[in-house]
Parts: structure tokens; sequence; C-alpha cells
């Protein structure tokens, strides 16, 4: 028995049930319990059958399925009223906490981002817009640029022939119609129904999905081209043929969610396909390391980025992606040093399938501060163009992505949002292979709740639909492409934030 | 009929349009600018019946909001012709620059050259009344932008390629015609070429007739030529954009 | 909003001041009297060889400073104040001086980036003076007040030049100091501006990584840098910096049989694009440049008498001067007006 009250209460409208038992079927949390022996035994009409349906409201944890499917709509979750005698410092969530770690003695695990209160910098970032000096420009009608290259860029370039044709070799880059990638997550951690949708919707808005640590499906190989392969400690998958099918590799040494924490996928999530697609057995504990264990260094992190250019003769860009740390800036420099063409910063909202929870609440810092000192490093140094900045990690809209290129990013990777767009309804139990929605599960009963073109509509939709917020965007700033908002901290104004915090940001107090 | 000749030269335009008035106001029915050298606004919202002719390069926003005069340019003018007109009439002997027909709703604009950016951007029609562009040259990008109503016609009588880019990009009513082949990737968001009709025939021969009239050209191998309409996708090219629509 | 003109005899032979001065006033309905001014090539013919300096100093004080630091750095040949006219419009609240100095031999090597960084560290660090023009045989003049009044402070009219252009200042967003009119200037690169460059922020922060200081608080000064950066240190042509500070939109890199080039452009030079709304006039000892954002939102027309290259934001300021052309035309966005000197190159 818990030791702690129910969160939710799960009402029914009995007057409008008709017992169909729908509820009982998509509950994957146990909640709705039909008694189906008792029904019997009580020899009653169907009409009676939906008082025989129990309901365990300590499990429901608001994925708000039942809600959904019910044919009726007759069921409601409501947030309990908090029970415990209020205190400000031992909240509901903090006796919650303590009394699960006592009966159960383990790390607490949780899933999608920090939930602690922090304050946003996003939230206390504002945009300029234009008025009389410069138009704004209709977005709708008037070209607006939103291709993007990720990688290495000449410092100059040279000509022959008089200036008509071009000597400079450019590295390979990779091109996207819209800034905004869907950030990598596990195939393993979420279904191949997930995966296929995230994949479609990339490549119908000539973007890129990030296949995550635990490797490529070959149902999707054929879309490897708007697909970034991973490589992460654990090495999942990684072989020649994987490498170079995708448009680009990344290596993962970190993530914002758990800086410093490696990962581990139970057995009884690798099943057959995830087995294969892994290339690890059946029912095996997949566990990624926290660090790489070639990676001492970073001397070996270069070594690892031209191991992977060598055996991708050179065709492939090389990002690497650590979570947002205090000193991001040097380290971000000695990875664009170390070979890599783009940084990838995970900020500490990010989110993840499962991490300890005090990890994901107290370590890391926001990504804001990490892509202005970053970008402003590069800077220093003379290299902003040997590598492009990639910022992920809980980009709620297209401001946030706005913004994030404001201060210096080049594009960013949606992750979450990208999941609630495909249902999710952040009940964050992603790590309990339950996830009722048929994402964060390899259960076939629960994936195939999931359409995968339905899927890909939706997350095309919200993709295209943030492009044109960012069109937008720039048409009220008086722009038509989005290279001029790249950087340009000029068009940020902070509300609310001390000196030192503008200072960071290098953007000026609004109203000046 | 009253003629009133004005020596322009060095006018600042605030004086030259008072004097301008003042010849109106004394009932001039026709009124010749000499020497005119950018001033700006002349005619601008003259509601009156009267004829302007204007010697030298006209100044920004000729016959803006001008509702019933006839203007004729000996020369070439200034950005802005006929911003916003309701009624009237305007023949350039000249080049036309950007944006000429500027959110006009009525009257003519005729101009013997070429014509620059946005020309008839946000031409719009109301009841009986449309409003009218014609250029016997080219035009540069955006012509007919987010045009609403009324008629552009580009008579190409240089026969050069067509060039002019974002063609009728948002254009959600009226129609633009130009003279030879407009390729496919010139047109603008929301606008698509369709084959003319007779009525279209009938409308490019009137303008091109009433073009030759002006400049003494021979209109029949214009409007013999093979034409390019261009008109809007659907009168609401945006609804599926908005979340809310 | 703005006013600009300018025009260059390609054969070099030089007018005097009064024509560019008229063609200013031509379009007074642009501007108000916070900022004029005029760029003069071939001016200096006695001291061809070299670097005129144009500063204005905000007192005694600041003219000392500068002396003792241009001592250490550089020979200087002749210096004394800019000749002025009392105009009742201007107050003169700066001192102009001009100085004649020889880069030492050291650094003959890299005499350019020496003379841009004794620029950068007067304007940066010795409060009250500032230098407005840096190039040989060429001269910027300007002041807060309307350009006919600041061509009769600084006695335009005096001067002869090939190359000549002017600017009107309708100042949107920074306040007008003499400084801060147009042209702006670095070596021999001098710019004047109509409208405003909405991607400042990027190319001040990309012109940063390349040593170049953004101090005047206006966006303008960041074309200088450009030219000077992509034309005199990347060794690009006039035609490709104004490609990359104007590029084609994808739409039209994606059709055309030079798609590579274009696109290499784009992605290499992506911060140094301008954005908004702008006609710009660039000048250098060679050659005149203008040309216009992407889609053209400010005016820009062009004209040729002879050998002689007109450009102004409006038909009557070149018709004011020449009123019989050879040739008028609107030039399309993206085609930059290019007009080089016969001998370009040479003396
Ligand atoms: S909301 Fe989710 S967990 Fe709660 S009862 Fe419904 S399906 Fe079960
Ligand atoms: S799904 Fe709805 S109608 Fe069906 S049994 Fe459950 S609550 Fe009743
Ligand atoms: S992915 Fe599924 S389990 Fe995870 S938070 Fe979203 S709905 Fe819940």
């Amino acid at each position: 028995m818990a030791s702690f009250p129910p969160k939710f209460k799960v009402l029914v409208d009995k007057e409008v049930c008709t017992g169909c038992l729908k509820c009982t079927l998509q509950c994957p949390f146990d909640v709705h319990i039909y008694d189906k022996e008792g029904f019997k035994a009580s020899g009653k009409d169907k009409d009676e059958r939906k008082n025989f349906i129990v309901r365990n409201q300590e499990n429901c944890v608001a994925c708000q399925r039942c809600v959904f499917t019910c044919p009726v709509k007759c069921i409601q979750i409501e947030v309990r009223p908090p029970t415990y005698n209020p205190h400000p410092v031992w909240t509901d969530a903090v006796r919650r906490d303590l009394k699960t770690q006592s009966d159960t003695g383990g790390v607490l695990l949780a899933a999608m981002g920090n939930e602690q209160p922090y304050p946003s910098y996003f939230d206390r970032l504002v945009i300029d817009a234009c008025q009389v000096t410069n138009p704004s420009i209709d977005p709708l009608r008037e070209p607006m640029e939103l291709r993007t290259y990720l990688g290495r860029k000449p410092e100059k370039l040279e000509f022959e022939d008089n200036g008509t044709s071009l000597k400079t070799q450019l590295a390979k880059n990779l091109k996207l119609e819209t800034p905004i990638m869907i950030a990598h997550m596990s195939y393993g951690a979420i279904s191949l129904n997930a995966h296929k949708s995230l994949a479609n919707a990339a490549a119908e808005q000539g973007t890129f999905m990030g296949t995550g640590e635990g490797g490529l499906h070959k149902d999707l190989y054929h879309l490897a081209d708007s697909i970034i392969v991973q490589v992460a400690s654990g090495r999942f998958a990684v072989h020649e043929e994987y490498l170079k099918t995708g448009a680009a590799v990344e290596i993962k040494i970190g993530q914002g969610a758990k800086p410093g924490i490696g990962g581990h996928l139970p057995g009884r999530k690798i099943t057959e396909p995830i087995s294969k697609t892994r290339m690890i057995p059946v029912g095996s504990d997949a566990l990624s390391p926290a660090p790489h264990h070639d990676i001492y260094s970073i001397e070996d992190l270069s070594r690892l980025i031209y191991a992977i250019k060598e055996a991708t003769r050179y065709k492939k860009p090389v990002f690497v992606k650590i979570a947002a740390v205090n000193n991001s800036a040097p380290i971000a420099t000695g990875i664009i040093r170390a070979g890599a063409d783009a940084v990838v910063l995970d900020g500490f909202t990010a989110g993840t399938g499962a991490a300890p929870q005090v990890i994901r609440n107290n370590l890391g810092i926001p990504i804001e501060a990490a892509i202005a000192s970053v970008d402003q490093r590069l800077r220093d140094e003379g290299i902003r163009h040997w590598g492009s900045i990639i910022a992920s990690g809980s980009m709620r809209s297209s401001g946030d992505v706005a913004k994030a290129i404001a201060l210096g990013a080049d594009a960013v990777y949606i992750g979450t949002a990208s999941l609630i767009s495909l249902g999710c309804t952040v009940c964050k139990q992603c790590f309990t292979g339950k996830c009722a929605w048929g994402i964060a599960t390899q259960d076939p009963n629960l994936t195939k709740r999931l359409d995968p073109e339905v899927g890909a509509r939706r997350v095309s939709n919200l993709i295209g639909a943030w492009s044109h917020e960012l069109q937008e965007i720039l048409g009220a700033l008086g722009l038509n492409s989005l290279e001029s908002l790249r950087g340009n901290r000029d068009r940020l104004r902070g509300v609310g934030l001390s000196q030192t915090e503008l200072d960071v940001l290098d953007v000026l107090p609004a109203g000046r | 009929m009253k003629e009133v000749v004005i020596d322009s030269k060095g006018i600042h335009y605030k004086v030259l349009n008072f004097m301008i008035e003042d010849a109106i106001n004394a009932g001039a029915t026709k009124i010749v600018l000499e020497n005119v050298n950018g001033q700006r606004f002349l005619l601008d919202g003259v509601n009156a019946d009267v004829e302007l002719e204007v010697h030298g390069t006209a100044g920004d926003d000729l016959a803006a909001f001008m509702n019933g005069p006839r203007v004729t340019v000996y020369g070439n003018v200034q950005d802005g012709v006929g911003n916003t007109m309701n009624r009237g009439l305007v023949v350039i002997h000249g080049d036309g620059r950007d944006i000429v027909g500027h959110s006009m709703r009525g009257g003519k604009i005729f101009v013997k050259g070429d014509v620059g950016y946005r020309v008839g951007i946000h031409m719009k029609q109301y009841e009986d009344n449309y409003p009218v562009v014609v250029a016997g040259g080219t035009a540069m990008d955006f012509l007919g932008e987010y045009m609403a109503g009324g008629v552009v016609l580009i008579l190409n009588i240089g026969d050069a390629p067509f060039t002019g880019d974002w063609v009728g990009t948002g254009i959600h009513g009226g129609v633009i015609y130009v003279r030879g082949d407009v390729p496919e990737f010139l047109l603008g968001i929301g606008a698509k070429a369709t084959d003319l009709e007779a009525s279209d025939k009938k409308l490019i021969k009137e303008l091109a007739e009433e073009y030759g009239r002006y400049f003494g050209v021979d209109p029949k191998p214009i409007y013999e030529s093979r034409f390019t309409k261009i008109v809007p996708i659907s009168h609401r090219p945006y609804a599926k954009m908005y979340t809310d629509d | 909003m703005c006013g600009l003109g300018g025009f260059i005899n390609k054969d070099g032979k030089k007018v005097d001041g009064t024509a560019i001065t008229t063609m200013g006033g031509m379009m007074e309905a642009r501007y108000d009297e916070r900022g004029g001014g005029f760029a003069a090539y071939g001016i200096y013919p006695n001291h061809s060889d070299q670097y005129a300096l144009h500063l204005l100093f905000d007192d005694e004080r600041a003219r000392e400073a500068t002396e003792e630091y241009l001592k250490d750095r550089v020979n200087i040949v002749k210096d004394e104040c800019i000749p002025t006219a009392s105009v009742k419009e201007i107050a003169p609240v700066h001192v102009p001086w001009r100085y004649f100095i020889d880069v030492p031999e050291d650094f003959e090597a890299v005499e350019a980036d020496f003379l841009v960084d004794t620029v950068m560290k007067i304007n940066g660090s010795i409060p009250g003076a500032f230098v407005i023009s840096s190039g040989k045989n060429m001269g910027v003049f300007k002041a807060t007040g309307l350009p006919r009044n600041v061509a009769a402070l600084f006695k335009i009219s005096d001067y002869k030049a090939y190359a000549w252009s002017v600017h009107g200042r309708f100042p949107t967003n920074t306040q007008g100091w003499w400084g801060g009119a147009h042209p702006f200037n670095i070596l021999d690169w001098s710019v004047v501006h109509n409208g405003e460059i909405s991607s400042y922020g990027t190319n001040k922060r990309y012109l940063e990584m390349h040593g170049y200081e953004c101090k005047l608080r206006t966006d303008t000064e960041v074309v200088a840098y450009l030219f000077d950066l992509l034309v005199r240190k990347h060794g690009l042509s006039a035609e490709v910096a104004c490609s990359i500070m104007s590029p084609p939109f994808w739409k039209n890199i994606d059709r055309s049989d030079k798609r590579e080039y274009y696109e290499a452009l784009r992605m290499t030079y992506a911060p140094a694009m301008l954005n908004g709304p702008f006609a710009i006039i660039v000048n250098n000892k060679d050659s005149m440049i203008a040309f216009n954002d992407r889609i053209k939102l400010r005016p820009l027309i062009a004209a040729e008498l002879g050998e002689t290259t007109f450009v102004a934001s409006e038909e009557a300021a070149i018709r004011e001067i020449e009123p019989e052309l050879d040739r008028v035309w609107a030039p399309r966005a993206g085609s930059p007006v290019i007009a080089r000197l016969n001998n370009a190159g040479g003396k």
C-alpha cells in the first residue's frame, strides 16, 4: 500500500456511462477494472454492467487516455486538493518523494523535463519589432527565407577565372528548410510508430530527426536523408552502414536532463525488433555508460570525430552534443576545434524518458545562457564559422525558437513538443513503458494506438505552423531571411533581468 | 477653355501646388507646368474637372488621392504615381518607377515605357469602380502584389523575356495580363496563370487601342499577340494558415 | 528616410563641389537638418601618396592627445585645421582637422590593417577625438545640418573631385551628431545609406569577430567595414561583395545554373547579408557602387552622360545638374550599378 494519498480523482458520470468497458481496456495503469466474475454471478442485465467497474484511483496518472476514448465522454480526471497539512518548505511533493523513497529505498526516477519552478529566461526576453523606419514585411506574400545550413563554413571564399568560378571547397553541411529539427529520442525509449511518425514529418518539412542512441530501424532507412544518427556511449547499433546511412552523425556526450549520467533501458523493453536494431540480445539490459569509455579528454573526442569522418569519407557532418553546463563555452569551443561541425547544447529543462529525479531537477544551466556564452566565445576566438550551434531543451513555441536564434543558435531541436504533437499528455510515465498514447512503450497493444501516418501529419503540421510563425516574427522585424536574426541580440530586450543576467545574455533592458 | 502656364523651375512643391489650386479656383481648365523637376504631390487629392500637363520629371506621389483630373507627363515620373487614386487619368510619356498605382481604387494610368517594383500593389475595386494600369514596357518584381481588384496590363513592347519575379504574390482579386510568357517560377504565392477568354481579349484590345491613341503606336500587333493572364488561386488564400480560421 | 546621391567621372575629370551640393539640395523633402555630408575623391593631389585623416575634435585636449598618439605611430607630413566658413545654422561644436601621414616602413606590408587599427584606437580610446575619414587623396566632410549648410561650412565648392557623394539624413534610430552623419568611411571606402539595416546586430557581431569595432551606434558603419573586409581583405570583387550583402533568393538560386556558387556565397557569408530596406552608395578611389536591398524597399535611380555615372534617390536630383542625359534607369535589386575609373588601379 502506498503511503501517501492519491493525486487524482477519477470521476465517472454513472448516469451517462453505458458500461461499454472501453476504459477498462484503454487504461494501461489498471485504474478501471472490470469485475467480470461479480457481474456474471449477480445475474444482472447488461445495463447494470457499469456498476461492476472498480476504480483504483491511486493508480491514475492523469494521462487522459480514458477521458478521450470513452465513447460518451463521461470520465473526468480531477486533481485532488492537497491533503497534507500545508507547509511551505515540506510541500506535498517533497513529502510524497520522501515517503516513496522510504517505501522502496531507491533513487527516484522521473520522466520529462525539470519540474522545479526556475525562472525562464525565454519568458524574460522580448523581441523587437519595427515601426515606420523599416517596413515590417508581410510574411505570407513576400519572400521569407528560413533555410539554414548546419556545418563548417570557410572563413572566406576564393574564386578562379575572374571571380566566376569557385575555388574553395565547402565542407558538407546539412541543409534545413526550417531551423526546427526533431530531437534525438531512441527507438526503445519510444515506439517504432513514434519513430516513423517523426522521421516522416522531418522529411516532409525538409528538416531532420535524430535517431537517439538506439539505432535506426530498417523500415526507416529509406528516410535516412532526413535522419541524424547518434553515437552514444553504449554504441548501440553503431556500425559502418548506420554511420554512412544518416545525413549526419551526432556524438552524444551528455544530455540536459541528466548531465553526466548514462542511460539504462531495462531488458524487458528489449523486444525482438529492438534487439535487432540495437544489435543486442533480446531481454538483455541496454546500459549506456556515463562517459564514452574511449573519450576521457578532448583529444580523445577529436579522435572519435575523425574516426567517424574517415568512416564516412568526410561526407557527413559530425555533431557533438553536450549538456549545458557552467563552462559550456570553453568546452564547446574545444569541441569545435576538435573538428565537430556543430555543437548541440541541451539545456537543463530538456526532456528525458527516464532520469534520476534529483539529477533532472538540480543539474545543468539554462539553455539561453549557454547559447549566449558559447556563441560569444566562438566569436571571441574568431571561429564562429567553424561550426554551428544547435540548441535544445524545452522549446515550447516558435517564440522560444526565435529567441534562441537571436541569441546565437543556428537551429533548434524539439523533443517534448513533438511528442505532445503525437498525443503525449506529459503524464511523466515514460519510464514505466506503459505510455497510454503508444509513444514511450513497446507493448504492441499500446503502440498500435499511434497511427504513424496520422502522427507524421500532426508533427509536420506543428513544425510547419512554427515555421510560419517564425516568418511572421521575421516580418515584424523587417527581415526577410533568418540569417539576419541569427546572433542579432540587438533585436532582443530583457524584462525583469538583473544587470548581470543581461550581461551574460548580452542584451539590453527593454526601453534602452 | 482657360489655360494657365506655370514655369515651375526652382519652385518648392508646396508653393507650386498652391499655385495650381489658385489656378483651378480661378477657373482654369488646363494647367501647363513647365520645367518640373522632382516636385512632389502634384494634383494630390484634387477633385476638379481639370487637365494638367507636366513637362519634366514629376516627383513622388503624382496624382495621389486624385479624384477626376487628367494628367499628361512629358518625361519620367518618380515613385508612387496614382497612390490611392480614385478617379481620373494619368498618361506618362516616359517611365514609371516603383509602386505605380499603389492602392488605387479607380481611374487609369498609362505609362509609355517601363515600370518598377510593386506596380499595382493592393489595387482594389469597389462596385463599378476599377483601376487600370497599363505599361508599354516591362515591369519589375512584385507586380500586382496583394492585388484585390482592377487590371494591370504589361504590353512588353520591347519583346524582352519577362523577368519580374513574384508576380501577383498575395493576389486575391483583379487580373494581371502580361504580353508573352510568364514562366511558372516567376509567379508569386497565391497567383496562377490561366487561359484568356473572349472577354479578356476584348479588354486587352480596348486598352491597347487606348494606349496606341496616347502614344501613337499601332495597337494591332500588340493585342493580337499572346498574353498570359494571372489571377488569384483563391480569394482567401490564407484561410488555412491560422489555427482559428 | 534620407536622400543620397553621387557621381563619378570615369576619365577622372574633376569638378568642384557645386554640382553635388545642388544634387543634395534637390532632395530636401527626404531629410532634416540633423546630418549632412559629402565624400570627395581626388581632392588632395599634392598629398596623393599619403593617408589623409579627417578628424573632429571636441576640444584642444583631444587634439593634443591625438597628436601625441599619432606621432608615436606614424610620420605626420602635414596637419592643419580644415578650412571652414561661419554658417549661422551650424554651431561649431567640433574643430575639424586633417593630417597627411605616412605609415612607417616596418608596417608597409600591412599598411591598411595598421591604419584601420590606428583609426579604431583613436575612435575607441581618445575622448573627444573622432576620425571621419582615412583614405588617400579623398576626404569626408560632415556635420549636423542640411547638406547645403554643411557644404557652405566646409567650403565644398573649393574642392575638385572626380567622384562625389552626398547625404542628407533623417535620423530615426541614432541621435544626430557630426560623427553620426554620413558618409561613413574607413580607408578609402565611403558609404552613404538610405534606410535601415535591420540585420545590424548580426553584421556587427560578425565584423567584431574580424577585428572591427562598431562604435558609432549607427547601422551604416557596418557597410563600410563589410566592404573593407570582403573586398580588401578577402579579395572579392565589388560584384561578389554586392551579391553577398544583397544575395539572390533561394528560390532563384535553386534553379540557377550557378547554384553551387551562390549557395557557397550565402552559406559562407550569411552573417554579412544586409537585411532591411536600403539604398547604398559606396565609393572607393577606383569606383562607385550603388545597390539596393533584395526586394528594393528604398528608391535608387541611375543615369549616364558621357563618361559620368550618376546615382540618386530621385531622378530630379540628377536632372537638376544634367537635364539631358544619355540614359536613365531604375537599377534592379540585386543588379548593382558599378562604375569604375577607366584606368582603375593606376594613378
Ligand atoms: S487518466 Fe489515464 S491513468 Fe487515469 S484512469 Fe484514465 S487512462 Fe487510466
Ligand atoms: S468508457 Fe465510458 S462509457 Fe464505457 S464503461 Fe468506461 S466510463 Fe463507461
Ligand atoms: S510519452 Fe507517453 S508516457 Fe511519456 S509523458 Fe508522454 S504520454 Fe506519458
